[in-house]
This record gives structure tokens, C-alpha cells and sequence, in this order.
């Protein structure tokens, strides 16, 4: 197979597992002002828990959503434990969520130990798929076609729910959205538990890909960085643009440049952030 | 009596070799001293400038492998330390003019985008920074004929650079300056010194490697400002104490520092946010009863 090819898969595949991880990024981040410095933890705890469950023989899908939920919990219990008493203290936040992915990785390192597990791919999606005369990795192009479905789904959520409609005023305006009677802190619960879901989900579904390893939260949670800072924070489009961006500069970036793939990688967000500090679908701070 | 305080710290810290006892407490004090200048230099940009760096290990990392790189091109110790410093000091303008387009979580978030493409060169860039094994150097230099090979000398070497980069902070403090301008000023200022304690990490452990500029290591020196106080002199400094000995203790009994940290890290700004030191003396009173 042709080894570009081979490569624009790769950044696709990327490209959707990163967006359901800066999707939750970037709603609580839109909503809650909190730059939740755990994500790449949740990603790579989902994944983790999901090794476990597959270990006890459990199916794939059921694996990923449990550990999913799992990690769901856990944010429920950040979110309302410790990040509920540091209302408006955007360095505290920060401090804390890093502190406590600290804690997360070095639990995991504990629980797994350090070596690399390997997730099987679902049995259904081995092998390839031929669309006229490409032939395309299963496995892979399922992840695509997820992170689409999430992504409409997202929208749809978003754009056409009740909830989404109070998550949509709670971030223009949380002051009037709580005068007009939304309880903007059970929305700020339920915006996290989501986000930290996607992101452990996203972990399960990227580890036959990616394997789970020690280190797995820091090598995401820079990408998911940069994602939001390209697209822009609060907005799902930005989100998926700016995922698919750094999935192909990451992969492209790997292959051309190996030493340099991180430089690569950032400098269209230095670029961004010279010229629209905003993100490209962002709306210019107030 | 602040000058009579000032007179006896001053003689208690020259003298730390003579009362310590053994070579290692020594070498601890050292390591306190140069994570002090590196967590003051963070201080002028977290406690002066309201500006939150997760990024300055990388600052602090680019001295380090510089200097490396220069030594053992087979320079001389001025060239050394004038050519770490230069490249760090334009490193870092770079990274301020960027970061200071964010305030806030901007900077935050550029800050630390910035500090993990630091890492990312340290890690990949192999025919510069030899990779994951690091770089090391032949012994440390012997600034003016004097030798820095023993843990006495070099320690009082760090106090001397340590004493000057209390004393230029306080000089620091009290200038006033245009806001944007102070910004970027006080971004370099934090830059040299997170330099210098770059450079004398090297002298000192005469080894650098990826581990040096990894994030970890920017929220260790976070934490160290963060947990003594910040926008105060005194406050990084008993910080970096009290995270090396933290350190040195916990790690000679557990393995789990990294978990160490991470809890301190929580309880100290759930339960302290101002810093230790206030932050005792308040929950003391209030376990106390008092009002």
C-alpha cells in the first residue's frame, strides 16, 4: 500500500480519537472555565480499566462503554469533591487537576505496572475493507465513523435539546443563565462526567491502536492542548477541524520530520495564536 | 533588627557545610539553593506578574543542555555560562512574546504547549540532545582557578549566585514599569534565573536528560512557589526546602514521589490556597477554636 495513504488513514484515525477527547475538553472548558488538566488521564484510566474488564472477558464495546462510565464517575467525583470548592479560581483549578493527574498516573503505574498492554482489536473489524479499489484497515475506519456519529451526535445534542440549550447559555452568560432559573451547577456535573466519559471511552477505542502504556496522559493531554487552542474553546466545529488538523500534522509531521515532529505540531499553533488568538472558531474574548 | 536577622541567616548559610555533618546534607543543601533560584525566578512571573507558568522547565532545561553542549565542544567555563544564559534569555523571548498574547489560562496553556515542545526536541532532536540518554560532561568547571569539585565548594558557589538573585529580586520588585513591558521584562528576569539554576543543575549533577524539561518537572517548581507563599521573597525559597527534603526523604523510603506530589499539590490548594506557612498558622487557630 501506498505509504501517503497509509499516512491519511493514520491522521484520520487520529484525528477522530482526538476529538472525543477535546470535544469534553473543550465543552468544560467553554462552560466551566476550567482547563481540566486530568483529560489525558481519563484517556488513558479508561483505557486502563478497559484491559481489566477485557481481561475478565468482557466484549469490546461493552468494555469501552463500561470503563467509560467508570471514569464518568470519577469525574462526577473531582467535580464535586474539589473542584466545586474552588468556584472562579482559574490557578487552583489548574493546580489541582494537574495535581491530580499526578496521582492518577502514578495509581496506574501501580495497578498495571510499567509495561505496555496491548488491546486485541474487535473481532468483527480485523482485516480491511475495500471501497472500490482502496483497501482500508476495519478497525480503523470505524473509528472515523464513530467519532463522526459522536460528533453529530454532540451537535444534535447541543443544537436541538433542552440541555443543550441551557449548556449553550451557561457558556455565554452564566450569571443570566442562573438568573432565568438553570441550575448552571448541576449543568457544570453533567458537562464533566460527559467530558471525562469521552475522553475514557476514547482511550478504550484508541488501544488497539495506540496500546496503553505509562506516559499515555502526557503524550495526549499536549494534543488535545493544541486541538482546542487551533479551534478554538467551546466550539465542537473547532474542535473537529482542529482535531483532524493535528492528526495529520502529527502523523505527516512523524513521517517527514521525525526529530522535529513536536515543532511540527505546535507551530501551527504559534501561528494561530499570533493571528487569532481566538482559535479559528473560537468568538474573541469579551 | 532585620538587619541583625539578615547578618545571622547570612552566617548560618555560609557556615552549612561546617555544622551540617556529612557530604550528603551538603549536596541537599546545594540542591535546596538551586531549586530556590529556580523557583524565585518562577516567582517574579507567578507572584509579581499575576502570570502562571507551567512551561519554565523548559527554560530552565534549554540552560542546562546549552551549557552541556558548549562544555563539551571544549570551551571555557565564561563561555559556558554566557552562552547558556544567551541562548535561554532569547529562547525565552520567543516564548514571551507567544505567551503573552494569552492572559490568564491563555498563558497557562501556551506555557505549557510551549514547555512540551521543549521536551518533545529534548526527547526526538537525538543528533543534539543525544535523546533519552541524556548528556553528560566531564566534571564541573573551575570558574577563577577554583575548583567546584567538592560538595563544600560548590555549595558555596551556589550561595554566592543565590545571595545575588535574592538581592537583584528585591532590586526587581521595587522598579516600576509600563504593564506590558514589566510583563515581558519580568518573563526574562524569570528566564535568567531559571537559566542560572539551569546551568548550575548541570555543574552540579553533570548529567541532563528529557526528565529535566518534562512537565512534571515545571509543576515540581510550581509547587515549590505555590506551596511557600507566593509574592513573597522568603515564601519560593522555604518552598524549595521543603520540596527537596519532601523529595530526598520520601523518595529514600517510596518509590510513589510522583503520587506524593500530586496529593500535595491538592491539599495545599483546596485546604491552603494562601501557601504553607500562612496557611498552618490559620487552620492551627481554627483547630484551635479560636475565631
Amino acid at each position: 500500500m501506498n505509504l501517503w495513504f497509509v499516512l491519511a488513514i493514520n491522521s484520520i484515525t487520529l484525528g477522530g480519537l482526538l476529538f472525543l477527547l477535546s470535544a469534553g475538553f473543550s465543552l468544560i472548558f467553554g462552560l466551566m472555565k476550567i482547563p481540566n488538566l486530568t483529560h489525558g488521564s481519563f484517556f488513558m484510566l479508561g483505557a486502563y480499566l478497559a484491559t481489566s474488564l477485557l481481561a475478565r472477558g468482557f466484549d469490546f464495546w461493552t468494555a469501552a462503554v463500561a470503563a467509560g462510565l467508570l471514569v464518568a464517575a470519577l469525574g462526577g467525583i473531582v467535580e464535586r469533591l474539589i473542584l466545586r470548592r474552588l468556584p472562579g479560581a482559574e490557578l487552583a483549578q489548574v493546580l489541582v487537576t494537574l495535581g491530580l493527574s499526578f496521582m492518577i498516573a502514578d495509581a496506574c503505574l501501580m495497578v498495571w505496572t510499567g509495561d505496555p498492554i496491548q488491546v486485541a482489536t474487535p473481532g468483527a473489524l480485523r482485516g480491511a475493507t475495500s471501497v472500490g479499489w482502496l483497501a482500508f484497515p476495519t478497525y480503523r475506519l470505524a473509528i472515523a465513523v464513530i467519532a463522526v456519529v459522536f460528533a453529530a451526535g454532540l451537535w444534535a445534542l447541543l443544537d436541538r435539546t433542552r440541555l443543550g440549550a441551557m449548556i449553550r447559555a451557561g457558556v455565554d452568560d452564566p450569571e443570566m443563565a442562573r438568573v432565568t432559573g438553570i441550575r448552571v451547577s448541576r449543568l457544570f456535573t453533567i458537562v464533566f462526567c460527559l467530558g471525562a466519559w469521552l475522553a475514557g471511552f476514547a482511550g478504550v477505542i484508541g488501544g488497539p491502536i495506540l496500546s496503553v502504556y505509562p506516559g499515555l496522559d502526557q503524550e495526549m493531554l499536549p494534543l488535545a492542548l493544541v486541538v482546542v487552542i487551533l479551534g478554538g474553546s467551546g466550539s465542537l466545529l473547532g474542535s473537529l477541524v482542529g482535531s483532524f488538523i493535528v492528526g495529520f500534522l502529527y502523523n505527516f509531521g512523524q513521517a517527514m520530520f521525525p526529530e522535529l515532529a513536536y515543532v511540527v505540531l505546535f507551530l501551527p499553533m504559534l501561528i494561530v495564536l499570533v493571528v487569532r488568538p481566538q482559535g479559528l472558531f473560537g468568538r474573541p474574548a469579551l | 533588627m532585620t538587619w541583625l536577622a539578615l547578618a545571622g541567616a547570612l552566617v548560618a548559610l555560609t557556615a552549612v557545610p561546617l555544622w551540617v555533618g556529612s557530604i550528603y546534607y551538603v549536596n541537599i543543601a546545594s540542591q535546596i539553593l538551586i531549586a530556590a533560584i529556580f523557583a524565585l525566578g518562577i516567582n517574579v512571573l507567578v507572584g509579581y506578574a499575576g502570570l502562571v507558568t507551567l512551561g519554565h522547565a523548559g527554560l530552565f532545561g534549554i540552560a542546562a543542555y546549552a551549557a552541556a553542549r558548549i562544555m563539551n565542544n571544549g570551551h571555557d567555563h565564561v563561555a559556558v555560562a554566557a552562552g547558556a544564559i544567551a541562548l535561554t534569555l532569547a529562547a525565552a523571548a520567543v516564548f514571551a512574546v507567544l505567551a503573552l498574547r494569552g492572559t490568564g489560562l491563555g498563558f497557562v496553556m501556551i506555557t505549557v504547549a510551549l514547555g512540551q515542545i521543549v521536551w518533545g526536541i529534548a526527547y526526538r532532536w537525538i543528533s543534539i540532545t543525544n535523546g533519552d540518554n541524556g548528556i553528560s560532561i566531564k566534571g564541573r568547571p573551575s570558574p577563577l582557578g577554583l575548583s567546584l569539585a567538592s560538595p563544600a565548594a560548590f555549595y558555596w558557589a551556589t550561595l554566592v549566585v543565590f545571595l545575588v538573585a535574592v538581592a537583584s529580586m528585591a532590586l526587581f520588585v521595587a522598579s516600576p514599569f509600563h504593564v506590558w513591558m514589566i510583563r515581558f521584562l519580568a518573563f526574562l528576569f524569570s528566564a535568567f534565573w531559571s537559566g542560572v539554576a539551569g546551568v548550575l543543575y548541570l555543574y552540579y549533577n553533570q548529567f541532563v536528560s528529557p526528565h529535566v524539561v518534562a512537565l512534571t518537572a515545571s509543576a515540581e517548581a510550581l509547587l515549590m512557589v505555590i506551596a511557600g507563599g507566593t509574592a513573597t521573597l522568603l515564601g519560593p525559597i522555604a518552598g524549595a526546602a521543603l520540596v527537596v527534603i519532601i523529595k530526598n526523604v520520601v523518595s529514600a523510603h517510596i518509590e510513589r514521589w510522583n503520587f506524593m506530589l500530586g496529593a500535595i499539590f491538592v491539599v495545599i490548594v483546596v485546604f491552603m490556597p494562601e501557601g504553607l506557612v500562612p496557611g498552618t498558622i490559620r487552620l492551627t487557630r481554627w483547630l484551635r477554636g479560636a475565631p
